[in-house]
């Protein structure tokens, strides 16, 4: 089973779309010019901060707002690695496995995670952290299959043969 | 077993005789709504990420440019061109500045029983017709594009019992902005909202609207309103015939079911920075705000100009205070033009706009800068949404946005 540690970031409940990315930088050429913009409203530095393989933490509802989808996009962009949070709206949730960005519902980790520690994720397996072990329920095959493709465009390829 | 009207919708375009909440469905779409918001984003990706692109049913597509109208930038302008170019090589209906997409998705291509995608959360407006629109993004949005088709996951239902009549200076506005404080932000997170009973043959088209399309700030995947009079007839005035009425089975199983007294409904402000920071709006009296908003497709239909123009006629906008009023489409422009009401808004010193999304999405018209507070009949009022990420947005009807407008202070009409 894939396995891989990163540092967290914590966030709260309700991360909204117009935190994760504002309208205002949405008519930016790339998802890479929008990178240093993402969180700015709560946490201006935040973006800068941000490591390849992060881990983020955040509380219920998370990405609840607009269909954007720069906003997994730009997640997925800053090189987090995946997304722990007590719930996501449904919206997000589907750009965020059509974009192949990893999405795990738990609602233990908040409790005992702080900004800087490691976690290691097992993917459909187990969040540990300080020596200790989280549960964590399987995505359906559907879904893995999409994220492990690296996005639904790439999956439906991937199915057709052209890659 | 019954079904509700969004598992009878879900079935019949996965051709299936029954589902059930927890089902994973292929179905067939029979409406795709794309704005100026992402568009240029799925057409990237058709253009390049694709070895035989191709659209599988032009005639199910509508493009609506209603974000940044008329254009405001050399980027925005852009995006606009690549969307124009694109839907005239291949014959998709396309709209420039006639107005905000749900709008004129309600005014001229909605139909109860069908299942509807659109690249834009507020689709679950067209609920208010009887039809499953949804919200995706715009990878979904493609996939359907491009196959005709998509996956669901069969929602669980909520079913909202709407008894009583709202009480006189009391609004649709009001009554949905109370029911998303009770569930929560997340409270139908996943799920379908159904409204039903004697309360709801009580509010018009324009007010069924109002409250499907701010479902999704609950995390609704759709509205669903029961098809009666009322509806069939602002169908057969646009020429337009039902695909399918369902109704819910009488042993439909919801996942909760609430009775909502419309009686008992109070004008409502939706205070920073979430749609579900509900008060009384009396409790917010006396903040003071630098611009007001009539519009929006929540908001910006004629039935909300007349409200606002009965109020302000013979009045003033405060000095210290901008007052945008912007039609949700043309044909409502129109009709408030005819009707004297944009006057009586310009003779109040309000400025009006061309109909189109304006700073209900903070990109263009209006939007407020650092430390200001705007009163809103727009859908959202997360940080940062109109404008400067120090900024403030408040949420409320029709009535109290005017009525804040002429006090230069939060105030219900009743306070005037």
């Amino acid at each position: 089973m894939e396995k891989f540690t990163g540092t967290v970031w914590v966030l709260g409940d309700d991360i909204d779309t117009d935190i994760i990315i504002p309208t205002e930088y949405l008519a930016l050429k790339t998802v890479q010019d929008m990178k240093p913009y993402a969180f700015s409203p709560l946490r201006p530095e935040l973006a800068g901060k941000i490591q390849e393989g992060d881990i983020l933490v955040a509380g219920k509802n998370f990405g609840c707002g607009s269909s954007r989808e720069q906003a997994p996009e730009v997640i997925k962009a800053l090189g987090i690695r995946c997304i722990i949070a007590r719930s996501y709206a449904r919206i997000f949730f589907r750009n965020a496995i059509n974009n192949g960005l990893l999405l795990i519902e738990n609602d233990r980790v908040q409790e005992v995670v702080a900004e800087g520690d490691q976690i290691t994720v097992t993917v459909n397996q187990a969040i540990s952290h300080n020596g200790k072990d989280y549960p964590i329920v399987s995505l359906p095959e559907n879904l893995v299959g999409i994220i492990k493709a690296g996005g639904l465009v790439k999956a439906m390829r991937k199915l057709n043969g052209l890659d | 077993m019954g079904m509700t009207i969004a598992e009878k919708i879900i079935a019949a375009a996965a051709g299936v005789e029954a589902v059930k909440p927890g089902d994973i469905h292929t179905v067939e779409v029979d409406q795709m709504m794309s704005n100026d918001g992402t568009t240029h984003l799925t057409i990237d990706m058709y253009n390049q990420k694709l070895d035989n692109p191709h659209i599988a049913d032009v005639k199910k597509l509508v493009w609506i440019v209603d974000h940044n109208v008329p254009a405001d930038s050399p980027k925005t302008a852009a995006s606009h061109k690549k969307m124009r170019d694109f839907a005239r090589e291949h014959g998709i209906t396309y709209y420039e500045g006639q107005g905000v997409c749900h709008q004129i998705m309600m005014e001229n291509h909605v139909r109860p029983g069908e299942l509807i995608f659109g690249a834009d959360s507020h689709t679950c407006a067209y609920g208010a017709l009887g039809a499953f629109g949804t919200g995706v993004g715009c990878t979904d949005y493609l996939y359907a594009m491009v196959t005709g088709k998509s996956w669901l996951l069969v929602p669980e239902t909520l079913k909202f019992n709407l008894v009583g009549r709202l009480p006189q200076g009391v609004y649709a506005r009001d009554l949905i902005l109370t029911i998303i404080g009770k569930i929560g932000a997340n409270g139908a997170n996943y799920k379908a909202m159904e409204f039903g009973g004697a309360g709801l043959s009580t509010l018009t088209m324009s007010d069924r609207i109002s409250m499907c399309n701010l479902c999704v700030e609950a995390g609704a995947k759709t509205a669903l309103m029961e098809v009666d009079d009322v509806a069939l007839s602002y169908l057969k005035e646009r020429g337009r015939t039902p695909k399918h009425i369902f109704k819910s089975d009488g042993d439909a199983v919801f996942a909760q079911e609430y009775t909502i007294d419309l009686s008992t409904i109070k004008p409502i402000v939706a205070k920073p920075h979430f749609v579900d920071n509900v008060v009384d709006a009396k409790e917010c009296a006396g903040t003071k705000i630098d611009e007001a908003f009539l519009g929006s497709c929540n908001n910006g239909r004629l039935e909300d100009l007349r409200v606002g123009a009965a109020l302000i006629k013979g009045r003033k906008v405060h000095p210290l205070v901008r007052f945008l009023v912007v039609p949700a489409s043309n044909e409502v422009y129109q009709e408030a033009l005819k009707e004297g009401l944009l006057q009586t808004f310009m003779e109040a010193g309000a400025i009006v706009m061309n109909a189109n999304c304006s700073v209900c999405w903070g990109s263009c018209q209006g939007v407020i800068g650092e430390g200001e507070t705007l009163i809103s009949t727009g859908t959202r009022n997360f940080k940062g949404r109109a404008g400067h990420a120090d900024s403030f947005v408040y949420l409320a009807s029709a009535a109290t946005v005017t009525a804040s407008a002429i006090k230069g202070e939060i105030a219900t009409a009743d306070m005037l």
